[in-house]
């Protein structure tokens, strides 16, 4: 590989997906990220039981994550053929899982703001 | 909790955002200024190379006349043939436009190149145009000789058994057709290379491979037998790859015949010919693949610029292997099928040479010495499975080249490089097309 710059990895994702496609997930992926952010500096606090969803979610999220990459290129779990290999899908399986967290926590943090949850007993 | 406290962590909310915005739009190395010039550059062929030299030459010169000789409405992805030709890609995968990758400020002309005078500079066009040029690209890409083999024609492509991939997208897909059935039903199937420079060498052992993965997973193992005939004594050219394949064959039951390169083929009768060290000999064969010998386009052959003793039957340019300039006509370079250079006809090669072509015509239009430098870089995702391939690297010294040392092993059959030949190549090809990679 030749000239890996951030400007040749941008081009490459944008032929990937299409151009709209990956700024619109580029832009989906910093929203998320904005508004966990923001309710988290809103809230002051982390809900722990909003957490505890978001932490049930994450192995969905894992597993959505793997399935999707593993459909989408004609690969099955029998192809994992050395280190790095383990290291991808481990690495895919992460993504998934902490994207779906943090995407189910800023959800329910933004439709059931801590004034509305129900009081701890 | 003030509210003070929330107002500072709001603006420390926002000054992160700011951050990353700046980040996301940090400086990038200034391009070079343009250069002004007159320079009439004539580059025949708008394929891998053709396009993206014609893209980059666009932001380095202004005022240059850049005119791009091309017949073909069609622009191929030839890296993703093999994928069609084992079911993985619709023909469709391959095909894009011509036009659609070249940049405004380039005239196409939807015309083959008919001679070319390196005496006069000038290039004439089978439409009877005459192209007076400064510099000239030869980028025509490579012919493929069907003829060469007796008994063989494309119509026979996708019918008993028939295979040729390298022939375009549909005979790819029709190739497809014949593998299928060869897989499902079990046979002998007889897997060839020509004995000329070709096209992406990996490519034949990259279908053998694939082809008999799906037959043993398809119609299980013990129902196929697989026969690999290569042209030399080797089945790579470079000799640590030709080893780890040949112990991969031995592995997967696939007969190497070495030294045996196809002639002719009875359609009728099922039987392959190959001429040996020791005469002909014949095999029977359920699915033969045919990889026809494979030359310079006639205009290249017929307007002297070919080697003179090397080479003499197939005719690549006489080209300098480090900058790729012509040896007798400095102002003639050759980028990628057609160069008369060691390695390098893949769309690998293409994407290292474009750069050096760069330099060295930008330099000339200067007034100055060129200093890149090709040193024979290719590459080749070596598919071994469904799912898994090599990524090897080598360049002209047999060396291998890895781009990610210790990360990703050349001769390690990984789920890592198929990903890279699954979902990032055809995009690094296309960021290459547009002078962006």
């Amino acid at each position: 590989m030749q000239d890996l710059t951030f400007e040749t990895l941008i081009a490459v994702f944008e032929e990937i997906f299409g151009t709209a496609l990956f700024w619109l997930m580029v832009v989906a992926a910093v929203a998320i990220t904005a508004g966990y952010l923001y309710v988290l500096i809103r809230d002051r606090e982390m809900s722990m039981r909003k957490f505890l969803l978001a932490q049930l979610s994450m192995p969905v999220g894992a597993l959505v994550a793997v399935l999707i990459v593993m459909l989408a290129t004609h690969s099955h779990l029998r192809d994992i053929g050395g280190p790095i290999d383990v290291v991808v899908l481990l690495g895919v399986a992460a993504l998934g899982a902490v994207g779906m967290a943090i995407l189910v926590y800023t959800l329910q943090s933004l439709f059931w703001p801590p004034s509305e949850e129900p009081p701890r007993s | 909790m003030t509210t003070d406290n929330y107002n500072t962590s709001r603006r420390a909310f926002l000054g992160l955002m700011a951050g990353g915005a700046a980040l996301a739009a940090s400086p990038r190395p200034a391009p070079a200024q343009p250069i002004d010039t007159r320079a009439r550059i004539v580059i025949i062929g708008a394929g891998a190379g053709g396009t993206a030299l014609a893209n980059r030459l666009v932001r380095r010169l202004d005022g240059a006349s850049i005119t791009i000789l091309d017949p073909s409405a069609d622009h191929l992805y030839q890296p993703g043939l093999s994928l069609v030709a084992a079911g993985l890609k619709p023909a469709s995968y391959v095909v894009s436009g011509t036009a659609e990758w070249l940049p405004s400020g380039v005239t196409l002309i939807a015309e083959a190149a008919a001679a070319i005078d390196p005496e006069a500079r000038t290039v004439s066009t089978e439409g009877g145009q005459r192209l007076d040029y400064d510099f000239l690209v030869l980028a025509p890409g490579l012919v493929l000789d069907h003829d060469a083999i007796e008994g063989f024609s494309l119509d026979l492509v996708g019918q008993n058994g028939i295979g040729a991939l390298y022939a375009g997208p549909d005979y790819a897909a029709r190739t497809w057709q014949a593998a299928s059935k060869f897989a499902e039903e079990g046979g002998v199937g007889v897997f060839t290379r020509p004995a000329t420079e070709m096209k992406c060498a990996g490519a034949p052992l990259k279908h053998t491979f694939l082809i008999e993965d799906i037959a043993t997973r398809t119609a299980g193992p013990g129902k196929h037998e697989m026969h690999y005939a290569a042209h030399d004594g080797n089945l790579f050219g470079v000799p640590i790859v030709s080893e780890k394949v040949r112990m991969l064959f031995q592995d997967r039951g696939i007969a190497a015949h070495y030294s045996h390169v196809l002639k002719a083929v009875d359609p009728g009768r099922k039987i392959a010919t190959f001429a040996t060290a020791d005469g002909t000999t014949e095999m029977e064969y359920d699915y033969l693949h045919v990889i026809p010998p494979q030359r310079a386009p006639e205009v290249i052959r017929q307007s002297g610029l070919s080697w003179p003793d090397k080479w003499t039957d197939q005719g690549w340019v006489m080209a300098d292997m480090k900058t790729l300039r012509h040896l007798r006509h400095p102002e003639i370079f050759a980028l990628g099928d057609v160069a008369g250079v060691p390695k390098g006809k893949t769309a690998a090669s293409v994407k290292w040479q474009v750069p050096v072509v760069e330099d060295h015509l930008v330099a000339a239009i200067a007034g100055r010495e060129g200093t890149a430098v090709y040193d024979g870089y290719t590459s080749c995702p070596l598919i071994t499975r469904v799912g898994r391939a090599m990524l090897v690297e080598f360049d002209y010294h047999n060396n291998l080249v890895p781009s990610f040392p210790g990360i990703i092993a050349p001769l390690e059959e990984l789920w890592i490089s198929w990903l890279m030949k699954e979902i990032a190549l055809k995009a690094t090809y296309n960021a290459m097309l547009r002078g962006k990679a």
